[in-house]
């Protein structure tokens, strides 16, 4: 069987182990990560979604009855694969703080106003070109008590499946020019500095609805395919 | 070809997740009342033995003729219907679990379901595999890949709901992770 497989990119990605997180090293794994070849398993993954997304999932400013405090963005961009292949009908899932950087959850302490008409949840699938659209509120930053005097950037936190279990993806997106950056332990775990910046969001004046919202574009890259599928390891074994 | 694009980086799904990624249908790979259904229930815990309340847990696996609903499966695509993906957030506890049906073998490969855990702390998924106690894991080429001292934290062990698989972040049991 020959079978598609999808490249690595270790340098994009943060590693293993990263003690400045200082609830890193309590969990992450102590033993190196066995080297697996993809085989059927990693390469299909669940396309689902389309079915999960309801009527207001991407616009988190009319869930309710009344419209959240903040400033209102849009935020939009395109799903793609390394080889800049749009991934078409793919869900998407997120969640944020609200504008005074408090989350929806009966965990988060930070002593700023919860806003009832504001949950931070929304979801939407990529459109045949690969592309996204949410109306949010522009999160606020929040202290986290990692080191002294310690706030997380502004972020946008995103969920996606792509087409195989190897492309599924967890990640932040962050706003340009946050003054948090170089304290944040979580942004900096990325050591690679242009894997680093292509997690930030660009202001986008043409995006931007007049008289309305703010807007930024921020696209997101999946893994891409090795350019032929390889000999697969499966033949050897069928051997 | 044109320079391949930088893929976005990971990163921490964080401690608040739980307002937006758990799923009602999450742990029900197959719906309740399915005839052979059967739980995979587990804990995972930390370095210390404690739990860990605040991971994501996700399941991949072939319906029960080892067929994947998906393009790419070069044997043809079949569609089952078989949804074939499961989501369960940890409890305080720690605790997991999945409504499924056993999987079928695949090529060259004994049954598994393929793991991603995502919790607060990680910067990056982890990958596990599940495999299961009652079939012939021998030639099994990815199990091949794990030291032999290791390999039991790969397999489940039969429960009276079904399997019971652990997962265990650091110490001496620390489960088998993959790189994909
Ligand atoms: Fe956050």
């Amino acid at each position: 069987m020959r079978l598609p497989t999808y490249r690595r990119d270790e340098e994009s990605q943060p590693p293993v182990h990263w003690p400045d997180y200082v609830s890193n090293p309590g969990r992450a794994p102590k033993r190196p990560l066995v080297l697996m070849p993809q085989r059927l398993t990693e390469i299909t993954g669940p396309l689902l979604g389309a079915e999960r997304v309801g009527q207001h999932d991407n616009d988190l400013t009319v869930q309710h009855v009344g419209e959240p405090q903040g400033q209102r963005i849009v935020v939009t961009g395109r799903v793609l694969d390394g080889d800049g292949r749009p991934i078409p009908d793919t869900l998407l899932e997120i969640w944020q703080a609200n504008a005074s950087g408090r989350y929806h959850h009966n965990g988060d302490r930070h002593p700023a106003p919860l806003d009832p008409n504001f949950s931070g949840v929304g979801r939407c699938m990529t459109d045949a070109a690969g592309r996204y659209t949410f109306t949010t509120i522009q999160p606020g930053a929040y202290p986290w008590r990692n080191h002294h005097n310690a706030w997380r950037p502004a972020h946008i936190h995103f969920s996606l499946f792509g087409q195989a279990f190897t492309q599924r993806l967890i990640t932040q997106m962050y706003f340009p020019g946050d003054p948090l950056f170089g304290q944040d332990p979580i942004f900096n775990s990325v050591r690679d500095p242009k894997a680093r910046e292509s997690m930030i969001a660009s202001f986008d004046l043409d995006a931007t609805v007049p008289e309305w919202a703010l807007a930024y574009s921020w696209d997101i890259v999946l893994r891409g395919k090795n350019p032929t599928p390889l000999e697969n390891e499966e033949d050897e074994d069928d051997d | 070809m044109t320079e391949p694009l930088v893929t976005t980086s990971s990163q921490t799904v964080g401690p608040f997740f739980a307002i937006g990624l758990p799923w009602e249908d999450g742990p029900f790979v197959v719906p309740a009342g399915t005839p052979g259904a059967f739980h995979i229930a587990g804990r995972m815990v930390d370095g210390t033995g404690e739990p860990v309340p605040d991971a994501l847990i996700e399941t991949w696996q072939a319906d029960p003729d080892g067929r994947f609903d998906h393009p790419d499966d070069p044997r043809g695509a079949v569609s089952s219907g078989f949804r074939g993906f499961g989501r369960c957030a940890t409890d305080v506890n720690g605790r997991f679990e999945f409504l499924t049906l056993k999987p079928g073998a695949l090529p060259g490969q004994a049954p598994h379901v393929d793991v991603s855990v995502f919790c607060r702390g990680m910067l990056r998924r982890l990958v596990t595999r599940i495999y299961f106690p009652d079939s012939d894991n021998s030639a099994d080429p990815v199990l091949a890949l794990v030291d032999s001292e290791f390999r039991h934290t790969l397999i489940a062990s039969v429960a009276p709901f079904g399997y019971r698989f652990d997962i265990c972040l650091q110490g001496q049991d620390e489960t088998v992770f993959f790189d994909v």
